[in-house]
């Protein structure tokens, strides 16, 4: 007859204790520190080398050199931190916070401040 | 004689984590044939290698599977070593073991869920599924994601984990291992589980041979072989034993698979006990020539990664023999013969990842 009622212990526990899961959007989850959620860049010290935009599996990045602009199409970023590791001036980091759904596939372009102009002797 | 009916079984099925179909020939409830087909999930990714740099692919490789996806990049990483000629610190190998183990804990906790919801069981799969969250949370803690982690490199690992990080894993883990205990209890002794797993999929030892099982499959039908016992990583200095069981049915692949678990344990422990200081990776330059092979025990089994490069960055081959491949065909030697409604139980003990099995 006790064999067949090992669960009764878990099913009766279940019964009187709190959800294992998030109250998630009233409780918002913390995440934990390394957690790799987007990819963000500190854009004035960005070289625009495009080295970044090579080490990418998934090509989400592109680097325009003469016009001086890093843009990156978010649902093709697979949060891989590749680029953050190869980045020469360590301007990229990967952020706290998931990739949110969207209707669009969006390009996120970040320009960076024009170059000082040199004066013509 | 019956008579004889074709019934579709997959590729969408609640009980399959990846879509596989069988053609199974029935004769009045009693399974004769089973022919398999696989393709439904096929990437190309083989191919990719020929475009990504070898530094890049182990992105790529990684991804091939959610569940196995520790042990692929691993095996690359380990296989373009070999091809370099460089060692890993002792420090980097023993983080590589701490996260295989607990690849393959996670792993088998998923299995055990999925076991209960194949008999219908959904609150014991919850429970299970509720454990290994917590494991799912320490890879999050400690490498950056929850299923791909992306923390392995050619040369070691990308990051560190510290000795306070270390030691609240293992304070975890012996919470988790008394959790567990009660719920293995249910699996062996309860008599719903037992009642529809013993005496179901017997495959004896000379067919288990013959047909090239490999991992928990193998061992459940008494053949002591692990490849751990190689000594890749940090395996070399720690002492685990090879689980086995001699009963050849779905019972005994369930307590075979349920062992691995506290040992899993037993081996995080040593390896947090006995890792040593030092550097966690070593830098490699240039592009590799020759070839490599390389043999790693992923929780289904053997796995085998053979790299070959040709002193470009691009490489000529990553093969990836996945385990899932040769179990399956333990698994259309034990449908043959056995009862309709315990097809979806015996396509879940070879632990089917068929994304694996056809990158």
């Amino acid at each position: 007859m006790a064999k067949g009622m090992k669960f009764t212990g878990f099913a009766l526990k279940n019964l009187f204790s709190k959800p294992a899961t998030y109250g998630y959007p009233f409780v918002k989850k913390d995440y934990k520190e390394r957690y790799r959620g987007r990819v963000a860049i500190d854009i004035d010290d960005c070289l625009f080398c495009g080295l970044c935009a090579r080490k990418c599996p998934s090509g989400a990045i592109t680097v325009d050199r003469a016009a001086r602009t890093w843009s990156i199409e978010r649902m093709g970023c697979v949060q891989c931190a590749n680029c953050v590791e190869g980045c020469p001036k360590k301007c990229l980091h990967m952020e706290n916070m998931y990739t949110e759904p969207e209707a669009n596939k969006v390009v996120d372009t970040i320009a960076g401040k024009p170059l000082p102009k040199k004066e013509e002797e | 004689m019956g008579k004889r009916s074709v019934v579709p079984f997959g590729p969408q099925h609640p009980v399959l984590p990846e879509p596989i179909h069988l053609d199974l020939v029935l004769e009045d409830e009693k399974v004769v044939e089973a022919i398999p087909s696989i393709g439904f999930i096929h990437r190309g990714l083989e191919k990719l290698i020929e475009k990504r740099d070898y530094n890049d692919y182990m992105y790529v490789i990684e991804r091939i599977c959610g569940i196995c996806s520790y042990m692929h990049g691993m095996g690359y990483c380990e296989g373009l070593e070999r091809i370099f000629d460089v060692e890993v610190p002792d420090r980097g190998k023993y983080l590589r073991t701490i996260w295989c183990e607990m690849s393959r804990l996670h792993s088998h906790m998923l299995w055990l869920g999925l076991l209960a919801d194949a008999f219908g069981f959904e609150a014991l799969f919850y429970q299970c599924w509720r454990m290994r969250e917590k494991i799912l949370d320490m890879f999050e803690a400690s490498t950056g994601g929850r299923v791909i982690f992306s923390v392995n490199k050619i040369g070691g690992v990308l990051k560190d984990m510290d000795k306070n990080m270390l030691e609240s894993f293992v304070k975890e883990f012996d919470a988790m291992e008394e959790e567990l205990k009660r719920l293995s209890d249910v699996f062996l002794t309860d008599y719903t589980v037992t009642s529809r797993l013993k005496n179901v999929g017997i495959l004896s030892k000379e067919d288990a041979i013959l047909t090239g099982a490999v991992g928990p499959m193998m061992r459940a039908s008494g053949i002591a072989i692990d490849t751990r016992k190689l000594g890749y990583a940090a395996y070399g200095d720690i002492d685990f034993d090879i689980i086995t069981s001699n009963a050849c049915d779905s019972f005994a692949r369930c307590e075979v698979r349920i062992g691995e678990l506290f040992q899993s344990f037993n081996i995080i422990r040593q390896a947090v006990k006995q890792i040593p200081d030092g550097d966690i990776a070593v830098t490699v330059k240039g592009n590799p020539s020759g070839e490599a092979f390389v043999r790693l025990e992923q929780p289904r089994g053997e796995a085998i990664y053979y790299i070959k490069a040709n002193g470009t960055k691009n490489l000529d081959r990553a093969r990836v023999r996945t385990p899932t491949f040769t179990n399956l065909t333990p698994l259309v030697k034990i449908l043959q013969g056995c009862d309709y409604a315990d097809v979806p139980i015996l396509v879940l003990t070879i632990d089917p990842c068929i994304s694996c099995t056809e990158r």
